[in-house]
Formats: C-alpha cells, sequence, structure tokens
C-alpha cells in the first residue's frame, strides 16, 4: 500500500510570529511528534540490533551463517531477482499505456492495478493455493503434469510477484504524466523509432521515479510474511525464504539467531530507505530544474 | 481513441492486461468461484461462527484504534516536520517510512519483544498493572506501527500546498491563531486527514505479520481474522477459510472505494 503515498517536495519558507504557534506550543507539539516517532520506529529499530548482538558477535555470525539462513537468503534473493523484473516491464507498460494514450476505462485499470495493495496478504497467498493446491481448481492438471507450485520454489515467486505487483506502475504513471508527451512526439516527428524515443526520451526522464518504484517493489519483496507463508509449506532449507526463517527460529525460541536474522532485513529496510530519500531529492531537484517542462499544459 | 503519433498503444495495453489478468485478476477470482460451489446456508453457518465473528469484530475494533491513534499523532508529525524547523528534522522525516521497509516478520518479533512483561517497555508498563504482548492493547499497538507513515505521507503534501497567503489574510483581518486553526486549516486538511485515516485502517484490517508474534493468538479473545483464515486453510478447511477471506475481500473493496472517492474530494478540494 506504499504506492498510494507520494514523495512530497515542497518549500518552506520562514514565516513571521503572528503566523505561527506560541513557542511554547510549538515546542511541545515536536516533542510529541518526535516521542511518538521514538516509541514507535527507533525503539524497536534500536531493539533488532541490540537483541541480534545479545550473545555476542560469535553467536551473531554463527546465525547468519547457518546453512539453513543461507538457504533462506538465496531463496528470498531468487523470488526478488524474478518478482522485481516482472512487475519493472509491467509497469513501464503500464505507464506508457496508461499515461501516454486515452481511452474508456483508464480509472478502471489503475484501480486494478492496485488491487494486491487492498488485498490482505493472507488472502493473496491463498488464492495460490485454491489455483494451485491439492484441492485447486488448477490442482489435477498441475498434478498430472508433474509440476509442483504450491508448497514449493513456483508458489513462493508467484505470491511475491502479486504482492509487488502495484509499486511500479503506481510510481512511472504520475512522474510520465507530469513530465507531458511533447518531448517524446517531437522525437517521433523528427524520425526517430518507437524504441529509440523510449530510451533516448522518455528513459531519462521517469529514470528517478522507475528507481523508486523499484526499490518500494524490492522492499515489499523481500520482506513478504504473510503471503508466502501461506504458500510456503516451511520446509526449511527448500521453501524457507527470511522472513519466514525468522518466524522458525522465533517459534524456537531462538531469540537471538531469528534477532540476528531480522538484523539483515532491517538493514535492508535501513539501505531502502537511505536511497529513496536520496532519490526523493534528485526528483525534487529534477522539478525543480525544468518548472516549464512540469508546468506545461497537455497539448492534447 | 485521440490520434496520436506515438507507437506502442497496442503492445503495452495488450501486455498490460495480460499480466494482470494472469498475476492478479484470475488468482483473485477463484475466491468468488471457489465459495460458489458452497451452499448459503454453509456459507452463512461459516461466517456466523461465534468464532468467526469474534475475530471480525477484533480485526475492525483494533484497527479502528489503531487508525485513529495514527490520525491524531500523524496530524501532529506531519504539521511538525513541515512547519517547524529542529535539528534532525530530515532524518526524522526519512524515518516515517520505516514501517513500509521493514518486513512485518520483523516488526512483530521486535515490538513483541519490547512489550513482553520482561521487554524494556513491558517492564515499565507492568507495575500499573497494563499488560500489553499477548493482548488486545498489543495487536493496537503492532497496527499503530505499520499504519503510522499513511496519515502523515498524506498529509504533508496538502499541508506544504496551503498558502500561507490565506492565513496572513485572515490573521490580519483579526482572526486568532487558534481561529486560523479551527476555521481555516482544518477543514482544508479534513479530506486528506480522512483518506490517511482510512488508507490506515484499510491496512490494519489486513495485517498478519506483524500482530502473530504479539497477539497470542487466543481464540475468542485476540485472534485475528487473517489468522484464523491460515488456521483453517492448515486444517484443509478450503470451504471455511474460503467464507471468511470473501469477507474480508468485500470490506477490503469497499474501502477501496471509499479511498478512491476520498482522493478526488482531496484533489477536487486542492483545484479549488
Amino acid at each position: 500500500m506504499a504506492g498510494y503515498v507520494h514523495a512530497s517536495t515542497g518549500q518552506r519558507g520562514r514565516r513571521s510570529g503572528r503566523l505561527t504557534e506560541p513557542l511554547i506550543v510549538r515546542v511541545l507539539l515536536i516533542a510529541i511528534a518526535l516521542g511518538f516517532l521514538f516509541l514507535f520506529l527507533v525503539l524497536p529499530l534500536a531493539t533488532v540490533f541490540t537483541e541480534a548482538f545479545a550473545s555476542g558477535t560469535a553467536a551473531y555470525l554463527d546465525a547468519i551463517r547457518e546453512p539453513d539462513a543461507l538457504a533462506a537468503l538465496r531463496l528470498t534473493l531468487l523470488a526478488a531477482a524474478i518478482a522485481v523484473p516482472a512487475n519493472l516491464v509491467f509497469g513501464v507498460c503500464a505507464g506508457w499505456a496508461i499515461a501516454r494514450f486515452q481511452f474508456r476505462g483508464k480509472q478502471l485499470l489503475t484501480t486494478l492495478i492496485d488491487l494486491p495493495f487492498a488485498v490482505s496478504p493472507v488472502i493473496s497467498g491463498m488464492v495460490f493455493v485454491l489455483l494451485f493446491g491439492r484441492q485447486g481448481v488448477l490442482g489435477p492438471w498441475v498434478a498430472d503434469h508433474d509440476i509442483k507450485i504450491v508448497f514449493a520454489v513456483p508458489g513462493i515467486v508467484l505470491a511475491t510477484i502479486f504482492v509487488s505487483f502495484p509499486f511500479v506502475a503506481r510510481e512511472i504513471i504520475p512522474v510520465m504524466e507530469a513530465a507531458g508527451s511533447q518531448e517524446e512526439e517531437a522525437a517521433r516527428v523528427l524520425g526517430a523509432g518507437g524504441l529509440q524515443t523510449f530510451f533516448r526520451v522518455t528513459l531519462p526522464n521517469i529514470k528517478w521515479g522507475l528507481l523508486y518504484g523499484v526499490i518500494l517493489c524490492n522492499a515489499r519483496a523481500m520482506g513478504e510474511f504473510g503471503a508466502v507463508s501461506v504458500v510456503s509449506g516451511k520446509i526449511r532449507g527448500v521453501t524457507n525464504t527470511l522472513p519466514l526463517h525468522v518466524e522458525i527460529l522465533y517459534n524456537e525460541y531462538a531469540f537471538q539467531a531469528a534477532f540476528a536474522v531480522s538484523s539483515l532485513l532491517a538493514f535492508l529496510a535501513i539501505v531502502t530507505l537511505i536511497v529513496k530519500t536520496v532519490v526523493e531529492r534528485r526528483m525534487g531537484a529534477a522539478v525543480e530544474a525544468v518548472p516549464e517542462a512540469a508546468a506545461a499544459p497537455q497539448l492534447s | 481513441m485521440k490520434h496520436t503519433v506515438l507507437p506502442g498503444f497496442r503492445l503495452t495495453m495488450g501486455f498490460t492486461l495480460f499480466y494482470l489478468c494472469l498475476i492478479v485478476l484470475l488468482p483473485l477470482l477463484t475466491l468468488p468461484a471457489r465459495s460458489a460451489t458452497m451452499t448459503w446456508e454453509a456459507f452463512w453457518q461459516t461466517i456466523t461462527d461465534p468464532r468467526v465473528v469474534a475475530s471480525y469484530r477484533l480485526s475492525i475494533g483494533a484497527s479502528l484504534a489503531a487508525a485513529s491513534i495514527n490520525a491524531v499523532f500523524g496530524l501532529i508529525v506531519a504539521w511538525v516536520l513541515v512547519r517547524y524547523t529542529f535539528p534532525g528534522r530530515r532524518i526524522v522525516d526519512s524515518l516515517v517510512d520505516l514501517p513500509f521497509a521493514l518486513p512485518t516478520a520483523v516488526a512483530g518479533i521486535t515490538l513483541t519483544a519490547i512489550y513482553a512483561p520482561n521487554g524494556w517497555m513491558g517492564r515499565l508498563l507492568e507495575p500499573y498493572g497494563l499488560k500489553v504482548a499477548f493482548t488486545r492493547l498489543g495487536i493496537t499497538i503492532a497496527l499503530v506501527f505499520i499504519g503510522l507513515p499513511f496519515v502523515v505521507r498524506t498529509l504533508q503534501p496538502v499541508i506544504e500546498d496551503l498558502d500561507p497567503e490565506v492565513e496572513e489574510a485572515a490573521t490580519s483581518l483579526g482572526a486568532t491563531r487558534l481561529g486560523v486553526l479551527t476555521r481555516i486549516i482544518v477543514p482544508y486538511l479534513f479530506p486528506a486527514w480522512l483518506t490517511g485515516f482510512a488508507l490506515s485502517f484499510a491496512r490494519a484490517v489486513g495485517e498478519y505479520g506483524s500482530v502473530v508474534f504479539i497477539s497470542g493468538n487466543m481464540p475468542m479473545q485476540t485472534e485475528i481474522a487473517p489468522l484464523l483464515i491460515i488456521t483453517k486453510l492448515e486444517q484443509y478447511d478450503y470451504p471455511g477459510a474460503t467464507a471468511i477471506a470473501l469477507v474480508m475481500l468485500l470490506l477490503s473493496f469497499t474501502l477501496l472505494l471509499a479511498i478512491n472517492l476520498l482522493q478526488g474530494w482531496t484533489t477536487r478540494r486542492l483545484m479549488n
């Protein structure tokens, strides 16, 4: 659902005393905001790392070097390596079709693209069990052809693609709409081919939005728990992703190991936040650098 | 379709529809298709089972509570981040997205560790008889965590857009700061605020990963609806799981529709 919310790029002006709250109110509000964020964001993040190292660095390294943990890491990377490019290609296609052409049902299509955000992760995983499981609609067909999808790697990949489906499209569509199509039309009129127009004109314009979508998509793909948990069957070393491995360790009361593996995912989250912040600044700078292009009215 | 010199509409649209149907629509349609094979009586019996009703009530109640807490504190956080300057503001601003980036399972075990009776917060609260982990309060706290960015991030651009000249005009016409706040700022922010609340609520209703660890999972007491679906699936009670899921899916779609309408309202407000 993160895609509902977009980067904010605004300027903040100084204002005179009468236009703001009294100093005491300001200090109080800042204290409440920071206290709330400390309790709900900083404390959990700090806890992951303190618990991970609670039994020392050696125990930490043992936990993340253990074969099952490494197998889980490999599967998480594999699932993301399939889901992110697939959703990237889809996002670019959807962006081109929706932001560059007028057609009926456009609003419906964008709403349908958002569907995976609205569905509970548990239901996202469950539909693949209903589709490909032993009692599923396509279950007999899948069994006849000796393909294993549910409780196997393909099911995990499918569930990962489903939950991270809208992120790239969601970010690209508004960026492409804001950039407008004049530059591409000019390129076409001057004789550029379709692909040439896309790679030389469109891509440079949307690259930051694209990167932003890919980062969010990747974070969700690597971190998904509910959907993957339903389709995985949780076979250690075979169908366990990192988040599922965390759950197994935790339920076996191996708390320190669970937090050690969690710290890898928390580290991924921090990297995601840093890259996201940098990209947001770049997007903000890009908008400010070409205000005319961004503000120009559409020809159509 | 209007004439345009740009190519590739058929190709990109074709692929978009194909991929959307394959990955999202076809799988989702199995749910109503599957429940159509149930008799109406069996369906009704499943979804009115006291344990199921209790789980719906808990999921919706805790999500409403969490979304309300986020609405109050999210407004304060968004206001402070846009209007005031203080050291570390940009880092705090980036940190707000942590719940989007941190996997829910990690959030779940971490919050449990913090609020368990021997945890950092649990130890502080226990003398007051306040138990958080493995109670409904714990569920609410996990839902506050995962819904936190929604209110802040929907309000931030709207507060940035709020034209100081309007406030200046009101102030120079003799309005007090409190008057400006209640007469101008709050009505202006209201649609976006409600959207943030709805987004936070919608996310919380379906949430699973961050809740299962802290909730204790007692049937009738602390069992959320998504967990009950998983329990039924593990018992191979596919019709039961399907019925519960279908009700949740309808709730989600209603919320999605409401959110779309709210966002339309916000945009129209901003245009005027």
